[in-house]
């Protein structure tokens, strides 16, 4: 239990870490995309090179470099937009891997893969965390601030310097690899919940970017590690269990951010406006200097 | 002597085999404003991106100081225009100026008391001391652009790129913005604002650059902005496109 905790931890973070970027560049529906894209590459690796973990890492690993830059490259030599290009490559992507489990029957259990099975972790399945983990945070770390810089300000990013393109592909390669990593554990459908839900609530909170990524990486710990012990308690499913904890949290934020909550934002809709009514009554001659 | 000053000689920009700016020359000494003037499709955005390197030249050289200007140089800041920033941005305005200390001091350095100084310096110098804890999308469109304007100056940049910075301001916002240019030429900047009101370019700036595809002009108001070179400026077909001659 305690190695599968410390494993869920490290999911956790990693996850948490990785979904600021996520969440300000827009990718929530791209890195869904990206999760289910592993089927068809674990698929053919297991007929391939059979059970082997390296086999199954590099499967999954190309099928979803393979499905992000296909729907780019779609996208760039047609008139459709990237989201359609890549909602059509990777539903079709998840169609084939149903299809080739249904042909060649491989030891792979659909329902793990889909819902995940955190008890069911293997020694290898846990190094892997450890290894992406170690790969992932540093990474990201050190490359903050360019990141955040190109998602906020491309433009600026070019014309200093940044390779926008390079940069962007290591995100993607560090979502995949996260994605790899925590499939074993939490499943493909709760996946995309540990990743965005923790830096959403943050986002919800406050405004700074780094607050964000430390945030959320810790919020993502957190809720991963509650969401395990429930799991294990009530004998629920993990994944869903981490997801709805995470949820629970972000709810509250929803409603009681004491910056951008809604119960806030209702208060201060009429704060604004007596406000500006004061501000017009101490200025009546504004009204004319502005429509100069 | 040293020569403060940027020079353009020959730059030629095309987008996709078509020329949007052919052999553009001047000279402009720092400490100015300028405005760079012309009809729609006449290169206005393509010369500032191009000083930026946010597109390629075709031909020409660039230099500043009397330094050729390859690639990307902390020296420039390109100030982007409004519609491209996602003002939910999750930064205050002092975020956003010390966005302006990392493009000077690297991606891994660590920030120094100097840094925090120069924020302060930048936000005290635009006057976004009292709102320097706002989130952006809380300040109004001239608060909005001397932010930016700060993170440039924090960036201890020297040529400013502005795409249209007084489009769409109010007489007292305009006002407020034009103090704050001179401000910064007064610390011997030099700024190049693309502009479309030619009503207001005397007030507002000291150089024009009379641009439609070619250069038609470039020199002080009082002698390059004359009605002649303004009227062969809109009133020529640009060899660009077909609204060469729309005037605004």
């Amino acid at each position: 239990m305690r190695r599968v905790l410390v494993g869920g931890a490290l999911i956790g973070f990693t996850n948490g870490l990785l979904g600021a970027f996520i969440v300000l560049r827009r990718m929530a529906l791209m890195a869904d995309a990206l999760s289910h894209s592993l089927l068809p590459g674990l698929a053919v690796a297991f007929i391939l090179f059979g059970l082997a973990p390296s086999g199954l890492f590099f499967g999954a690993l190309v099928a979803a470099l393979l499905v992000a830059l296909g729907a780019q490259m779609l996208a760039r030599s047609s008139r459709l937009k990237e989201d359609t290009a890549l909602g059509i490559l990777y539903t079709g992507a998840f169609s084939l891997g149903v299809v080739l489990i249904g042909i060649f029957k491989p030891r792979i259990s659909l329902d793990h893969y889909l819902f995940g099975n955190i008890l069911g972790l293997s020694n290898t399945d846990i190094w892997l965390v450890y290894g992406v983990s170690l790969l992932v945070v540093p990474l990201l770390t050190a490359l903050q601030r360019p990141l955040f810089l190109t998602i906020f300000d491309p433009a600026v990013a070019m014309s200093q310097g940044i390779r926008v393109n390079i940069l962007n592909f290591v995100l993607m390669v560090a979502i995949v690899l996260t994605m790899i990593a925590s499939v074993q554990a939490i499943g493909v459908i709760m996946l995309i919940g540990l990743l965005i839900i923790p830096a959403a609530t943050i986002y919800l909170l406050c405004d700074s970017y780094p607050a964000m990524l430390w945030g959320g990486g810790a919020l993502g710990m957190l809720g991963s590690c509650s969401g395990l012990l429930l799991s294990y308690w009530f004998n629920l499913p993990s994944g869903a269990c981490i997801v709805l904890v995470l949820l629970g949290i972000f709810f509250f934020a929803y409603f009681f951010s004491p910056r951008y909550g809604l119960f806030r934002k209702m208060l201060h809709a009429r704060h604004f406006h007596e406000e500006s009514l004061a501000r017009w009554r101490q200025q009546p001659s504004a009204e004319v200097v502005g429509k100069e | 002597m040293h020569s403060h000053k940027l020079q353009v000689s020959d730059l030629t920009v095309s987008y996709h085999r078509i020329p949007a700016l052919h052999h553009i020359a001047f000279e402009v000494a720092c400490g100015q404003c300028v405005a760079l003037l012309g009809p729609n499709g006449a290169g206005k955005s393509t010369l500032l991106k191009s000083l930026a390197g946010l597109v390629p030249r075709e031909t020409g050289r660039i230099a500043f100081h009397e330094r050729e200007v390859q690639g990307a140089t902390h020296d420039f800041a390109y100030l982007p225009q409004r519609e491209n920033i996602d003002w939910d941005f999750p930064t205050t305005v002092r975020g956003l100026v010390e966005m302006g200390r990392y493009l000077r001091i690297g991606w891994w350095r660590r920030y120094r008391d100097e840094d925090a100084k120069a924020v302060d310096e930048a936000i005290s110098a635009m006057h976004l001391g009292p709102l320097a804890h706002r989130q952006i999308s809380a300040l109004s469109g001239g608060q909005q652009q001397r932010a930016f304007l700060a993170r440039a100056l924090a960036q201890q940049a020297h040529v400013f790129l502005l795409d249209e910075p007084f489009t769409g301001l109010d007489k007292p916002t305009q006002d407020n913005l034009k103090q704050m240019l001179r401000t910064l030429k007064e610390q011997g900047k030099l700024i190049i604002a693309s502009h479309h009101d030619l009503q207001t370019v005397p007030e507002l700036f000291d150089q024009v650059i009379l641009l439609n595809g070619e250069l038609i002009g470039a020199g002080p108001v009082s002698e390059v902005f004359t009605e002649p070179l303004v009227h062969k400026t809109y009133h020529t077909p640009t060899f660009a496109g077909p609204n060469g001659g729309h005037h605004h």
